[in-house]
C-alpha cells in the first residue's frame, strides 16, 4: 500500500488535492476519482512519466449511476467512466473513475494514448451513449447500427417482454440490410491504390475459418491484405445487462456461456468477485476442487484450439484425435458436475456438491493416459514442417505492441514476458501449486502455439497435484451469504427460518461495494468488475474478456500478409466469439 | 481387333472408371474415418457402401441452380471440361497387354496435353461464377497447374529417354527387367508431387482451400455440376495413380500367379490409398510457398535428373 499512497501523493501534487479523490473498495485496488478535464493528463502521466508505469489499459467501461442509492464517498455523478490500468513492474492495478454529469455526457478520447482504447470507447458509446471527443470512428460496435437506445442505460428495457412485439416488415428489412453494407469510405479505406484497384473480400459471418459468427472485411491487393476491418457483435447476448436482473446466484449459469470453452473457469472469475464483496473465505477443499476443474477445462480448451488451428491450416486429422481426448475430459467433468460444456457448478462460497465417489480413479486414468497423447500431438502438429512454414514469422508482434494493444495470456507469453496471473497474483490457492510459466521469444503464430501446448503440460501437472493432495473438509464455506444458505438452525427459531426463506427465494443480498477479480483464463486475463448496491442483483456487471482486445489487434498484425496467413493469425490468436461479444 | 472389340473396350473402360470414381467417395470417407479414429458412413448397405448410391441420387435430385450473376454457358461448360479431359487421358493407358483404348505412338504427350486442358475447367468455372472466392480460387488454380505442368512433363522425360519412345505400351515393355522406379526415383517423386498438384488434392488443394476460400473455384456450383467436379477429382486421382503405376511401377507387369489386369488394379489401388493417406496427414502450404517450392526446388531437381539420366543413357549406349 506504500506504493499506492505514493501514486496518490504524486497525482495530488500535480493536479491538486481536491481534484484527485480516493475511494475505498473491498478489493483493495487503488481507486481514484479523476475529473474529466484532467483524466487524459493523469493517464498519460501514469503511462509514461512515472517509474514502473501503468503500461496496460486493462479495461475501460462505464456505469450508469443514476439509480444508485449507496453513493457515499462519491462525487455528484450521473455516469462514471472507469479505466483499469495495470502495471507489470508494480504488479498492481489502478482504477480511475471519471464522474460525468448530464443525460448524454462526453469526455476526451483516450485513443491517442492507448491503441486498444478504440474499441472499448466504441463499446461504452454503444452501451451508454457517452461520447468520446476525438475518437477516430465512434460508431456502434456490438449492437446493430440501426438500434435505438443504449442498452446498458438504466432506462433501457432488459427483457423482450418489456418491448413491443418484434416485427420485420419489408422496408425495415431493407433498411437493416442496407445498414450491413460495407462502405469502405466510412472506414477511411481507399477503393483503389496507386496502380491497382483493391478488392474487398467479405469473410464471414458464415465462414469455416472464423470459428463463429465473425465478419472480417479484407481490403486486398491481389491476395495481400492491405487492411482488415473486423465486425463483431453478432454473438452479443447482453450478458452484462442480464447480470443486472438475475440474482447473484442465478447469474452463474450465464457466465458459463461467455467463454464457452472455458466452462467453470468463468464461474470462478465471477464468484471470486462476488466472494470479495460478500467477504467469504472459502475452505481449502473448495479451492483445490475449483483449481482442478479449471485446469481440466484449460486442457480441454487448448485441445479444441490446437485441433481447429491445425484444421485451419488444412490438416484434417488432428481435430478428431483432440476432440476424442476432450471427450475424455468431459467424461470426468460430467461425472463430477453433471454438465459438460456449461457445468454451472461453482456456487457462492463453494461448489454445488462434494466430489463423487471414485472421482480420483477417473482423474488418475486421464493423468496417466494424456502425456503420451500430448507427445504425439506435438510430433503430429508442431514438428510438421508444413505447419512450421505456415506459422513461423507470421503475425508477429513485439512485447511493446502486445502491451499497447492489451494482449494477455499465451499471446503475451509468446513475446517473452513471463507473466501469468496464476503465478503473479495468485487466486484460489494457486500459490501452493508447483508449475512453470512457459514462454517463447518471437511472438509469431508458431510461438503462440508452442506456449499453449506447453501450458497443457503445466495444467496436467497442476491436476496431478490436486489429485494427490486433495484436502479433506467442507465443499462449502460456513457463511450466511453462501448459496444454498445454511439450514442448520432454521427449525429452532423463526428469525433464522425467515432469513433462510428469503435468501432461498430472493437469493442472497450482497453488501454494497465494488470489487474486481482477475484470473488467468484459457485465452488471457478475464475479470468481473461487480458493483453492488446492496441488493439481490448486481447493480453493474462488467465482464473484461481477453478475446475482445485480441480481436481488436488482428487488423494490425495481419496487414501485409496474405489471405491464407489471416487464417493462421486468427487461429493462433485463439478467440471465442461469445467471449468477444458477451 | 475388330471394331466391335474396340467399342467393347471403350465402353468397358468408361463403365469401370465412372464406377471407380463414384466408389472412391466411399473408399475415401471410410479410409479417412479409419485413420481419424471414427466410423465414417457405415449405415447404408454392407459396410455403408450404398452411400455411393445415396450420394449420387442426392446430387441428381438437388436443385440445379445457376446463379443469376453467373456467365451461364461458361458456367455450364466448365464442369464438363474437367471430366472430359481426364477421361480422354485414360485413352492411352494400357490396363493389360491388349486392353488399351488407343495405342498412340505419342501416348505420353497426349496425356500431358489432356491434363493441361483440365486447367480450363478451373479458370472458366471460377471466372464464370462471378464470385470473389471463386475468382481467387481460379487464379490460384491456374498458376499452380501451369507451374506444375512444367515439372510433370520434365519429370517424365527420363522415362522417355530410357525407353526411347512415347508409346505407353513400349514404356511398360521396357520395364520387363527393372521397373523405372529403380532408375528414376527422383523422376517418380517429382511426378507424384506434380500429380497431387494437378489433381489439387490436399496438401495442394490450394484452389479450393476449404478453410480459406470455402470451396474456391466451385463455391457456386451445386447439384450434378458440383458432382462433375467431384467425379473429375476422383478420376484425376485414379489417372495419376494409374500413370504412376504404368510409368514407374511396371504397369501390368508382375509375377504370373495373378493375371496382368489384376496386377495393374492392385498397384493403382495402392496409390489411390496413398493419395487419401496424404490428405489425412498433411496441412496445406501457402500459395506462394507452393510456387516457390516448385520453381526453386523442383525445377532444378528435375533438370538435374534429366541431365544425369541423359549422360548415363549415352554412356551405357556407347
Amino acid at each position: 500500500m506504500q506504493d499506492a499512497s505514493n501514486i496518490l501523493e504524486h497525482l495530488q501534487r500535480n493536479f491538486g488535492e481536491t481534484a484527485i479523490r480516493q475511494q475505498r473498495t473491498v478489493d483493495d485496488l487503488l481507486t481514484l476519482w479523476v475529473p474529466a478535464e484532467v483524466c487524459l493528463q493523469v493517464i498519460r502521466q501514469l503511462k509514461s512519466e512515472i517509474r514502473q508505469p501503468y503500461s496496460l489499459l486493462y479495461d475501460l467501461c462505464a456505469i450508469d449511476e443514476r439509480d444508485r442509492t449507496h453513493k457515499n464517498d462519491m462525487p455528484a455523478v450521473d455516469f462514471t467512466v472507469v479505466y483499469h490500468l495495470f502495471s507489470f513492474g508494480r504488479n498492481a492495478f489502478i482504477r480511475l473513475k471519471v464522474p460525468l454529469l448530464g443525460e448524454f455526457p462526453s469526455l476526451p478520447s483516450l485513443t491517442a494514448v492507448f491503441k486498444n482504447a478504440n474499441w472499448y470507447e466504441r463499446e461504452v458509446y454503444d452501451m451508454f451513449g457517452i461520447r468520446f471527443e476525438g475518437h477516430p470512428h465512434l460508431q456502434r460496435i456490438l449492437m446493430p447500427l440501426t438500434w435505438r437506445g443504449h442498452p446498458l442505460r438504466k432506462e433501457h428495457p432488459a427483457r423482450a417482454t418489456e418491448m413491443g412485439p418484434f416485427e420485420l416488415w419489408d422496408e425495415k428489412q431493407d433498411r437493416e440490410q442496407e445498414a450491413l453494407r460495407f462502405k469502405p469510405e466510412e472506414w477511411g479505406l481507399q477503393r483503389e491504390g496507386e496502380d491497382s484497384d483493391f478488392m474487398f473480400l467479405n469473410i464471414g459471418p458464415q465462414h469455416p475459418g472464423t470459428h463463429g459468427v465473425l465478419r472480417i472485411i479484407l481490403q486486398l491487393d491481389g491476395e495481400d491484405i492491405v487492411d482488415a476491418v473486423p465486425e463483431i457483435g453478432f454473438h452479443h447476448r447482453g450478458a452484462e445487462k442480464m447480470g443486472e436482473r438475475q440474482s447473484w446466484h442465478t447469474y452463474i449459469p450465464y457466465t458459463d456461456r461467455v467463454d464457452y470453452l472455458g466452462g467453470v473457469m468463468n464461474n470462478l472469475a465471477y464468484l471470486l468477485a462476488v466472494e470479495k464483496l460478500a467477504g467469504i473465505d472459502v475452505p481449502d477443499r473448495v479451492k483445490v476442487i475449483r483449481v482442478m476443474l479449471c485446469e481440466l477445462f484449460r486442457i480441454a480448451s487448448h485441445l479444441v484450439w490446437l485441433g481447429t488451428f491445425a484444421q485451419d491450416l488444412g490438416q484434417l486429422s488432428p481435430v478428431f484425435y483432440m476432440f476424442t481426448d476432450r471427450e475424455k475430459i468431459f467424461d470426468i467433468i460430467e461425472s463430477i458436475c453433471g454438465g459438460r460444456m456449461h457445468p454451472n457448478w461453482f456456487r457462492i462460497g463453494g461448489v454445488a456438491q462434494d466430489l463423487p465417489r471414485g472421482w480420483d480413479g477417473l482423474v488418475r486414468s486421464f493423468v496417466d493416459y494424456f502425456p503420451e497423447k500430448l507427445r504425439e500431438y506435438k510430433n503430429m502438429v508442431l514438428r510438421n514442417s508444413l505447419f512450421k512454414a505456415r506459422t513461423k514469422g507470421i503475425g508477429i508482434y513485439t512485447l511493446e505492441e502486445a502491451i499497447e494493444w492489451g494482449v494477455t495470456g499465451p499471446g503475451l507469453r509468446a513475446c517473452g514476458l513471463e507473466w501469468d496471473f496464476r503465478k503473479r497474483r495468485p487466486y484460489s490457492g494457486y500459490e501452493r501449486f508447483d508449475f512453470d510459466i512457459p514462454i517463447a521469444q518471437h511472438g509469431d503464430c508458431f510461438d503462440r502455439a508452442v506456449v499453449r501446448v506447453e501450458e497443457m503440460w503445466q495444467s496436467l501437472r497442476i491436476v496431478e497435484q490436486c489429485l494427490n493432495n486433495m484436502p479433506e473438509g467442507n465443499y462449502k464455506a460456513d457463511h450466511p451469504l453462501t448459496t444454498p444458505p445454511i439450514k442448520k438452525y432454521t427449525m429452532q427459531d423463526i428469525e433464522t427460518l425467515i432469513t433462510h426463506f428469503l435468501s432461498v427465494s430472493w437469493g442472497p443480498v450482497i453488501p454494497a461495494g465494488e470489487a474486481m477479480s482477475c484470473i488467468e483464463a484459457t485465452k488471457g486475463a478475464n475479470s468481473y468488475y461487480l458493483v453492488s448496491d446492496g441488493n439481490t442483483a448486481a447493480y453493474r456487471v462488467r465482464i473484461r474478456t481477453p478475446s475482445f482486445p485480441h480481436m481488436q489487434m488482428v487488423p494490425y498484425i495481419s496487414r501485409g500478409y496474405t489471405v491464407a496467413d489471416l487464417l493462421s493469425i486468427l487461429g493462433s490468436v485463439d478467440f471465442v466469439l461469445a467471449d468477444i461479444d458477451r | 481387333m475388330t471394331i466391335m472389340q474396340h467399342i467393347w473396350i471403350v465402353l468397358g473402360v468408361l463403365f469401370v472408371l465412372l464406377n471407380v470414381a463414384a466408389g472412391l467417395i466411399w473408399v475415401e470417407r471410410r479410409l479417412l474415418a479409419l485413420w481419424q479414429d471414427r466410423l465414417g458412413p457405415n449405415r447404408a448397405g454392407p459396410l455403408g457402401i450404398l452411400i455411393v448410391l445415396a450420394d449420387t441420387l442426392k446430387l441428381f435430385f438437388k436443385e440445379d441452380w445457376i446463379p443469376p450473376f453467373a456467365d451461364k454457358w461458361v458456367f455450364i461448360t466448365a464442369p464438363a471440361i474437367v471430366v472430359g479431359s481426364v477421361l480422354m487421358s485414360f485413352v492411352i493407358i494400357p490396363f493389360a497387354p491388349s486392353v488399351v483404348v488407343a495405342d498412340l505412338n505419342v501416348g505420353l504427350l497426349f496425356f500431358l496435353a489432356m491434363s493441361s486442358l483440365g486447367v480450363y475447367s478451373i479458370v472458366l468455372g471460377g471466372w464464370a461464377s462471378n464470385n470473389k472466392y471463386a475468382l481467387l480460387g481460379a487464379l490460384r488454380g491456374a498458376s499452380q497447374m501451369i507451374a506444375y505442368e512444367v515439372f510433370m512433363g520434365l519429370s517424365l522425360m527420363g522415362v522417355v529417354m530410357l525407353t526411347g519412345s512415347f508409346n505407353m505400351g513400349a514404356i511398360v515393355a521396357a520395364q520387363k527387367d527393372r521397373w523405372f522406379i529403380v532408375t528414376q526415383p527422383l523422376g517418380f517423386i517429382i511426378f507424384f508431387i506434380a500429380g497431387i498438384a494437378e489433381t489439387h488434392r490436399l496438401p495442394f488443394d490450394i484452389p479450393e482451400a476449404e478453410s480459406e476460400l470455402i470451396a474456391g473455384y466451385h463455391a457456386e456450383y451445386s447439384g450434378m455440376k458440383f458432382g462433375m467436379f467431384f467425379i473429375g477429382e476422383y478420376l484425376g486421382i485414379t489417372l495419376i495413380s494409374a500413370m504412376t503405376v504404368t510409368l514407374f511401377f511396371g504397369g501390368w507387369l508382375g509375377p504370373a500367379f495373378l493375371p496382368p489386369l489384376v496386377w495393374f488394379i492392385v498397384k493403382t489401388v495402392a496409390f489411390i490409398g496413398l493419395f487419401i493417406l496424404l490428405r489425412a496427414s498433411l496441412p496445406r502450404p501457402r500459395y506462394d510457398q507452393l510456387m516457390e517450392y516448385g520453381w526453386k526446388v523442383l525445377l532444378p531437381l528435375v533438370l538435374a535428373n534429366l541431365l544425369i539420366t541423359g549422360a548415363i543413357a549415352l554412356w551405357i549406349r556407347k
